[in-house]
């Protein structure tokens, strides 16, 4: 069988159901072979597109998403897509055509180092020089990729290895010596763990994108009833838990709320699952959290004590520890004060906006919330859009809020949510997007309206780069340097795509508008006109401490 | 402080560059590094002496390590017995006048001329750390041209169970 015919078999052999890409010089062979193939092939009109709706396909339903593209500029442009995957742990496997074999290094046309240039923003990633070893490496390649912490794999494929001919054998078990994650938590640090849990007073447990990764949501709602301790979530740990229940103390950090990142200040006890310490939630490290006990829980021994020390790390799956630690706990802390405390901060500061005629992007978030019934797939872009849509959509159920969490990547949203619709038809997928952000991708309207892969986009567009606006607002003095920027109109954009755009301009319309998009047998484009000097609030100054809180709060 | 990890790894295409870029990648130095195959060609074992006053960047620096797929262990000698030994090579002025002084020189370390010519000797030596700073002094004091260093290479005293 020749190697392009053994990548497609293997893919299937490993549960493809559906890839997103573009067809280069280097992949001839392989395309020749997807011209057959009955796994659906989703053509991007852009590499970053394809690489980007893999991961809105991986996050959306916890399966591998995988996206190819040729040699040279192909996989330069998948670059930003596999970075985005790698930095908030999303199953991705990613596959490149590569100039023959025998020209490597030579400067070939098309030519570069795609294993040298993705070695930093993959978990693991192959250059395929035997065909011998390419269906091995593709069962290597979702093993790793789906297994431990999540992560995109790479694999680069020479064209003269897919048109090499060899037996096609494909492992039933990948058994690989030097990788094996650690999956159950050990006793001792469990049993530690619990004990501490019963004599806390103030526990707070702060939850991670590892929640939803290890899919222990539900045991993570009974840790939290069982001990009432409140719960607060990280950008990427949104949906883990139900935003509307009691112990819910919405999103910390940065664009957090005031009563979270009140409680996490004045806890003694700290029971982090599937999270990282990352920067944007601790703010100064010196002064985070100065009264509490650190629990860690994650599967990635190198998140631990990373960046906070941890007083009893337990490494393995959130699931399955969640699970023991369910078990070893004897009683429950009494936290009937700490819990009043926790409610009166969320009395005294409570998430609001100064709602008036104009069309505030909260008011679009909220009326997005209630028309859906908080039963669709939020995707966002970057900067202001995203801390909106973090803020005022109340999840219910993980994998209904897609962002890019680590790396920040504008024009993520929206080939995201073409991802996540090929793999949940069954939601409504909206792109909560800034006027900035979708403009960096939609030149993916067209692979929607080929496809018939309806997605509603809906921009809140404040004629400006909001985010930086804000901190040049806040921070230089109202130097608003390179942040005011022109738009095409968006409904001619769209109707030139045979998309359909609804612009927005006033309040009144902004609930029919909605409506109406969600109704349309088509991807929709709404421009919402918002008031342009809208700020995120609550906010925490980057390097201060997380309690030191500014706006939002009159 | 200057801490020596050895690492066990797969002896695949690439991997000297993922341990390498790690370490770039995420601002660490490495002070030395030496690589080899082992007895069974398909692994390879590294020497990494690193420099770090940080105990949590040593730890980091060893936990990211073992997450690359290729690594099979990591040992850090900082908590283990082990032996540790350099070899150089250096090429000194020397005269015959000087071969009383360099036979004093090599009586108190392991070492020897291995090629002498117009006035310039190659001298091999090896030790540890501190035999092969003290040599270099002495050296230095016949005036040294040029020295070359393998960089640290080290053994665990424990009995390994399987000869790699």
């Amino acid at each position: 069988m020749k190697g392009a015919k053994i990548l497609i078999e293997s893919l299937k052999k490993s549960g493809v159901e559906v890839m997103f890409g573009y067809p280069g010089g280097a992949l001839l062979p392989i395309f020749d072979e997807i011209y057959d193939m009955d796994i659906k092939f989703i053509l991007t009109r852009h590499e970053q597109g394809a690489a980007h709706a893999a991961d809105g396909y991986a996050r959306a339903t916890g399966r591998v998403g995988v996206c190819i593209a040729t040699s040279g500029p192909g996989a330069t442009n998948l670059t930003t897509g596999i970075a985005n995957a790698y930095m908030d742990s999303i199953p991705m496997v990613v596959i490149t055509g590569q100039v023959k074999s025998f020209l490597i290094g030579n400067d070939a046309f098309q030519e570069v180092d795609t294993t040298g240039i993705t070695r930093s923003i993959t978990k693991h990633n192959y250059l395929v020089k035997d065909v011998k070893d390419l269906s091995r490496t593709v069962a290597e390649a979702f093993y790793v990729a789906s297994t431990g912490r999540p992560g995109p794999i790479l694999i680069d494929i020479p064209s003269d290895i897919q048109m090499a001919d060899t037996e096609f054998v494909w492992p039933e078990v990948v058994d690989m010596g030097s990788y094996k994650p650690t999956y159950f938590g050990h006793p001792g640090q469990v049993k530690k763990a619990a004990k501490l849990i019963v004599k806390s007073k103030r526990p707070v447990i702060y939850a991670g994108g590892g929640v939803v990764t290890s899919a222990s949501c539900l045991e993570l709602k009974k840790l939290a009833e069982r001990i009432k301790a409140p719960l607060t979530w990280t950008l990427m740990g949104v949906g883990c838990f139900p935003a509307t229940h009691e112990l819910s103390l919405g999103m910390l950090g940065m664009h957090g709320t005031a009563y979270a990142n009140h409680a996490i200040m004045e806890s003694d006890l700290i029971i982090a699952v599937g999270a990282r310490f990352d920067d944007r939630v601790t703010g100064r490290l010196d002064a985070f959290a100065p009264d509490a006990k650190i629990i860690h829980i994650d599967i990635d021994p190198a998140s631990i004590s990373k960046n906070v020390k941890v007083d009893i790390p337990i490494v393995g799956d959130a699931k399955n520890i969640l699970g023991e630690l369910l078990e070893e706990i004897k009683g429950s802390p009494d936290t009937a004060e700490w819990l009043k405390r926790v409610k009166n901060w969320k009395k005294k500061y409570p998430l609001k906006y100064k709602d008036n005629e104009k069309i505030k992007p909260q008011y679009v978030i909220e009326q997005t919330y209630e028309a859906t019934k908080g039963g669709a797939i939020i995707t966002t872009e970057v900067g202001q859009n995203q801390m909106w849509a973090a803020q005022w959509y109340k999840y219910a159920e993980p994998r209904t809020f897609i962002s890019s969490g680590g790396l920040g990547t504008m024009g993520f949203g929206f080939p995201a949510a073409m991802g996540a619709k090929m793999g949940r038809p069954d939601k409504q997928v909206i792109d909560i997007a800034g006027d900035g952000s979708i403009q960096m991708n939609t030149q993916e309207l067209a692979t929607c309206v080929a496809n018939k892969i309806n997605v509603k986009v809906f921009i809140l567009n404040n004629g400006c780069l909001g985010m930086v606006r804000q901190w040049q607002e806040l921070f230089y003095k109202k130097r608003y340097s390179q942040v005011c920027l022109s738009s095409p109109d968006f409904v001619k954009l769209a109707d030139s795509y045979d998309a359909v755009g609804i612009l927005v301009t006033k309040k009144e319309d902004v609930r029919p508008a909605i409506d109406k998009a969600l109704e349309i047998d088509n991807t929709v484009f709404v421009d919402f006109h918002i008031e342009p000097e809208e700020n995120v609030y609550p906010m925490v100054p980057a390097g201060e401490a997380i309690n030191n809180i500014i706006g939002g709060l009159a | 402080m200057k801490h020596i990890i050895s690492v066990l790894v797969e002896n695949k295409f690439g991997v000297l560059a993922r341990i390498v870029g790690l370490f770039s990648a995420r601002g660490y130095n490495i002070a030395s590094l030496a690589v080899s195959a082992t007895l069974d060609p398909k692994i390879s074992y590294m020497t990494i002496v690193i420099e770090s006053q940080d105990e949590k960047i040593l730890e980091q620096i060893k936990k990211q390590l073992n997450k690359l797929i290729n690594v099979i262990t990591v040992t850090d000698f900082t908590k283990e017995e082990h032996i540790e030994r350099e070899l150089i090579l250096a090429k000194v002025r020397y005269s015959i006048k000087d071969k009383a002084k360099l036979a004093a020189v090599f009586n108190k370390y392991i070492g020897k001329i291995v090629y002498h010519k117009d006035g310039t000797a190659i001298v091999e030596a090896v030790g540890d750390r501190i035999q092969i700073k003290s040599l270099l002094d002495e050296l230095n004091k016949l005036g040294i041209q040029d020295v070359v260093r393998t960089g640290k290479l080290a053994i665990s005293k424990m009995i390994t169970k399987k000869n790699l």
